[in-house]
């Protein structure tokens, strides 16, 4: 289980932790900065792919890998701040209705990479009720330890979903994920579709 | 060979160059000049057709399709290239083949001035983000232009741009002519 911060708020690290143990084959995107930080430091593998840019567009890849692979899982873990700035696609993405794609933001309520500004969700902005009104069908609200493994098994399932766990405002060092954007592309297409994605045309 | 029709079918062989490049997404914000395209994509249960909020969300799309091993194009106007510029960081960081295919507006006979900035930039626009753009200005160019810019795009692992010029779509004229 993921343990809290002193804060009582979940650690953004153990949440990364527990929503990732078995992951079997899951595709995981991770929004720029801690988020990436987050996955690299629970394991960096193949099957992930650490976002260095693209500020607010983590969840429309998610949307192409999913529709691109529909019998896989694919997660897109990524901030409050990186979400607010893609938050047309959260109304593209329930019009598509990907069944194999599950969004878990990260709320901390601050854009945590550039100095812990607040965001909007620090005042009140409900990204939940967001998601709810684009038509997500199935959203969740995690604030406390208890409700992660509920949060796993509903990653981990099947359908299209939305969750959003409060963290504190913890920033854990960086576990720096490679750099090279084509090293990240070149290794997720491989381990999808073996040697034939260096082929491809 | 130019033919007769080429005028008004470009749009069907458009759609017949994307079947025959095994295009399954097409990521688009709507424009009048596409509006037939769209149609026939729509019309076909194969394509994943779409429909972005902001035409960037469409660039991070196809970057997810080919990471799945899928390719996509993305349909747009020229103001909607304007839309995209930090979001092409991403195919190009990652070198992501990403044909666009632009209807261009504001360059030729335009009656919105509103087209006209972001119409008058949109080559330069793409091109210092590192896009391959090449221009077609009459309907036989249309679909040799785009046939040449998505094997550039999925051959070389690159975003790539054909502008279909306002002279091929013809310019609207808001009842005004
Ligand atoms: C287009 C763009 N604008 C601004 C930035 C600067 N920037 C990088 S990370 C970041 C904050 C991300 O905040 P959030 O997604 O909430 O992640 P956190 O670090 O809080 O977990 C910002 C504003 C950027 N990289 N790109
Ligand atoms: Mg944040």
């Amino acid at each position: 289980m993921a343990l809290p911060e002193p804060s009582g708020r979940l650690d953004r690290r153990a949440l990364c932790r527990a929503v990732l143990a078995d992951r079997g084959d899951m595709l995981v995107i991770a929004g720029l900065g801690a988020p990436a930080w987050d996955i690299t430091a629970v394991g960096d593998c193949a099957a992930n792919l650490p976002l260095w840019g693209g500020m607010g567009g983590a969840a429309m890849i998610g949307l192409g890998l999913a529709l691109a692979q529909p019998l896989r899982r694919v997660l897109v873990i990524t901030g409050d701040g990186e979400m607010l700035m893609g938050l047309g696609s959260l109304a593209t993405i329930a019009v598509t209705r990907p069944p194999n794609l599950a969004i878990l933001v990260q709320d901390n309520e601050h854009y945590g990479e550039t100095g812990m500004q607040a965001t909007h969700t620090h005042h009140g902005v409900d990204l939940v009720a967001m998601a709810r009104g684009a038509g997500f069908a199935r959203t969740l609200l995690v604030t406390r330890p208890e409700q992660v493994p509920d949060l796993r098994a509903a990653i981990h399932g099947a359908g299209l979903l939305f969750a959003l766990a409060k963290i504190g405002a913890g920033a854990p060092p960086p576990v720096l994920p490679p750099r090279d954007g084509a090293f990240l592309q070149a290794r997720l297409r491989e381990t999808i579709l073996g040697p034939a994605a260096h082929h491809q045309s | 060979m130019p033919t007769e029709d080429d005028a008004g079918t470009w749009p069907d062989r458009l759609y017949d160059l994307l079947k025959a490049h095994a295009i399954t997404q097409v990521a688009l914000v709507p424009d009048a000049g596409h509006a037939r395209l769209i149609r026939r994509c729509l019309a076909d249960p194969a394509l994943s057709v779409v429909t972005l909020t902001t035409e960037e969300e469409g660039v991070a799309m196809l970057c997810g399709a080919w990471l799945g091993g899928a390719k996509g194009v993305l349909l747009m106007q020229s103001s909607g290239v304007g839309n995209c510029v930090n979001m092409l960081s991403l195919a190009l960081l990652h070198r992501t083949p990403l044909p666009m295919l632009v209807t261009m507006r504001g360059d030729f006979g335009e009656f919105n001035p509103a087209q006209v900035p972001m119409g008058s930039a949109a080559q330069a626009v793409l091109e210092a983000m590192g896009t391959l753009v090449r221009r077609a200005d009459r309907a036989e160019d249309v679909v040799p232009t785009a046939d040449a810019t998505i094997r550039l795009a999925f051959n070389t692992f690159r975003p790539t741009a054909t502008l279909i010029g306002q002279r091929v779509i013809g310019a609207k004229t808001f009842g005004k002519d």
